[in-house]
């Protein structure tokens, strides 16, 4: 009897304590700009918009741990970011709403597959395009020139750039390209290099002063000094670029036309730029508009 | 083929290094577990009550949170840095998860060989105590010797586990086989045939195990 009262008293107070979660997570930035339901959309020959049609509701794929450009709220659910708000403007014009749109988080390492698959309709989440990866699925855009830089503690005054890295800590997730990238160009020394799960780990370990930076591209990063603004920043010196496009299937040219004109439109009318200051923009930072790359 | 031979640099020196963190933490988790089957069996309260305690808290505790002990909260709370590798990053996490595999797969390997002391019939025991042996003395040249004969297939079974368990470490700063598919995804190639390739490597490393297991069993084998 003794033991089954300890039991309810434990569950009850764990319950108590994991109650008291933080009001509002770090994904409550800015408002986000509604947008108009496009109606009667056709796209003819797309197998992909098919499939949407025959299911009444789209299926994107997005990050969930970046904030600023896509996270998932642990406590509402909710998806915010940059590319959270293309991905809502592309679904509106394609004639769904927020409420017919289903987000699926997908880690980088799975996106090719989630698309050859069919598991996603279209993936928005910092999908750098390259020719190699145009070799198994389909771009749209660029909607964001993203380039690779530093982030480090706000009191650092030694990193100024990638030539400053040479015996300093960099920190980045398992096998990325920024990461392959300093290792490649010996930006510092192998022993210095740091390669963990996800990108929030490794601000943590730079917030505990393990490693010296974090690197990768600004977008993501922006979107971590915007969260701890009195602590971190970004260096803001790019050193390369990273065109940031929408993942469609390979072979869908229609849909992938259909997205770059509703991308194009986005970017030349207001919709991109308030996407942006409601998202990204909140850390202080502009952004130059891409131009739609097509092929 | 493309996907293997583009990418030698990575499927090579990842093979060699989880080749190299399986054996270090294989020999580790051997001695460590066998010590502690020992204690288990020992005749002091204390000593058996350390060992069962260790098993215990470790066995099955998920083994990504161990590697988050060493990795990350060793260094965090200041107890191990990099500072204490000469500040070599690569250094602490590579020692990090040596230590997690080997402790974590001790607590199996202890319960393994204590599976092969019960096998050993009493009587075993008490002659050896009867011609004036000592503890240490009956468990060196009686017990344990007839124990691992028994024990063969589940101690492979469970160093086999470990070879795959290597790969939790690319999550904590270890290049190994477990990076592999991570490095391809941003290279962009086809990350199915990828790990196609990382899975049959894996067999091959299996089958040397498997043989050595059936030749020891041959080996060993005795009428009783």
């Amino acid at each position: 009897m003794r033991v089954r009262t300890l039991a309810v008293a434990l569950l009850a107070g764990g319950l108590a304590l994991t109650a008291c979660g933080k009001e509002g997570g770090p994904g409550d930035t800015g408002t986000a700009p509604s947008q108009q339901v496009a109606a009667d959309v056709k796209v003819d020959g797309s197998p992909t918009f098919d499939k949407i049609k025959a299911r009444g509701r789209v299926i994107v794929g997005v990050k969930e741990d970046q904030p600023g450009l896509g996270y998932k709220d642990p406590t509402s659910g909710k998806f915010t970011g940059f590319d959270i708000e293309i991905a809502k403007l592309v679904a509106a014009k394609l004639g769904y709403g927020d409420d017919k749109i289903d987000y699926k988080a997908i880690p980088s390492a799975g996106r090719e597959q989630a698309l050859i698959n069919g598991d996603v309709d279209y993936y928005v989440g910092t999908y750098t395009i390259n020719n190699k990866r145009k070799e198994q699925v389909g771009f749209a855009g660029p909607y964001y020139t993203a380039g690779q830089d530093l982030l480090v503690k706000k009191d650092d005054n030694s990193i100024t750039g990638p030539e400053t890295l040479k015996g300093k800590k960099v920190c980045s997730v398992t096998g990325s390209t920024p990461i392959q990238k300093v290792k490649t160009d010996g930006l510092t020394e192998p022993e210095n290099i740091v390669e963990l799960q996800t990108y929030s780990l490794c601000v943590e370990q730079l917030e505990q002063g393990a490693v010296d930076a974090v690197t990768t591209d600004d977008a993501i990063l922006k979107g971590y000094a915007s969260q701890s603004p009195t602590t971190l920043k970004v260096v803001g010196k790019t050193f390369s670029t990273e065109p940031y496009g929408i993942g469609l299937p390979k072979e869908d040219k229609a849909l992938r036309g259909k997205i770059n004109d509703i991308l194009d439109e986005a970017i030349n009318g207001g919709a991109w730029e308030a996407a942006y200051k409601a998202t990204l923009g909140v850390s202080g930072s502009d952004a130059d508009k891409p131009v739609i790359e097509r092929y | 083929m493309d996907v293997l031979l583009d990418n030698l640099d990575l499927y090579g020196p990842g093979f060699l290094n989880t080749v190299e963190l399986f054996l270090i933490s294989a020999v580790g988790s051997l001695v460590l577990g066998t010590i502690l089957a020992m204690l288990r069996v020992a005749p002091v309260p204390v000593m058996r009550a350390m060992g069962t305690a260790y098993v215990t808290i470790v066995r099955n505790t998920p083994l990504t949170l161990v590697f988050f002990f060493f990795a990350l909260a060793f260094p965090a709370l200041g107890i191990v840095t990099a500072d204490t590798f000469g500040g070599s990053a690569a250094s602490l996490f590579y020692t990090a998860a040596l230590f997690a595999l080997t402790l974590y797969t001790a607590a199996f390997v202890c319960e393994v060989v204590r599976a092969g002391i019960n096998t050993v019939p009493v009587g075993q025991a008490e002659a050896s105590r009867a011609l004036g042996l000592t503890f240490g003395q009956m468990l060196g040249s009686v017990v344990l010797p007839q124990a691992t004969r028994a024990v063969v297939p589940p101690m492979m079974s469970t160093m086999i586990a470990l070879l795959k368990n290597t790969t939790i470490a690319a999550g904590f700063s270890v290049f190994q086989a477990g990076s592999i598919s991570a490095n391809l995804a941003e290279r962009g190639e086809n990350q199915l045939i990828g790990l196609l390739w990382v899975a049959g490597f894996f067999v091959v490393l299996v089958i040397p195990m498997t043989l050595l297991q059936r030749s020891l069993e041959k080996r060993w084998s005795i009428a009783r």
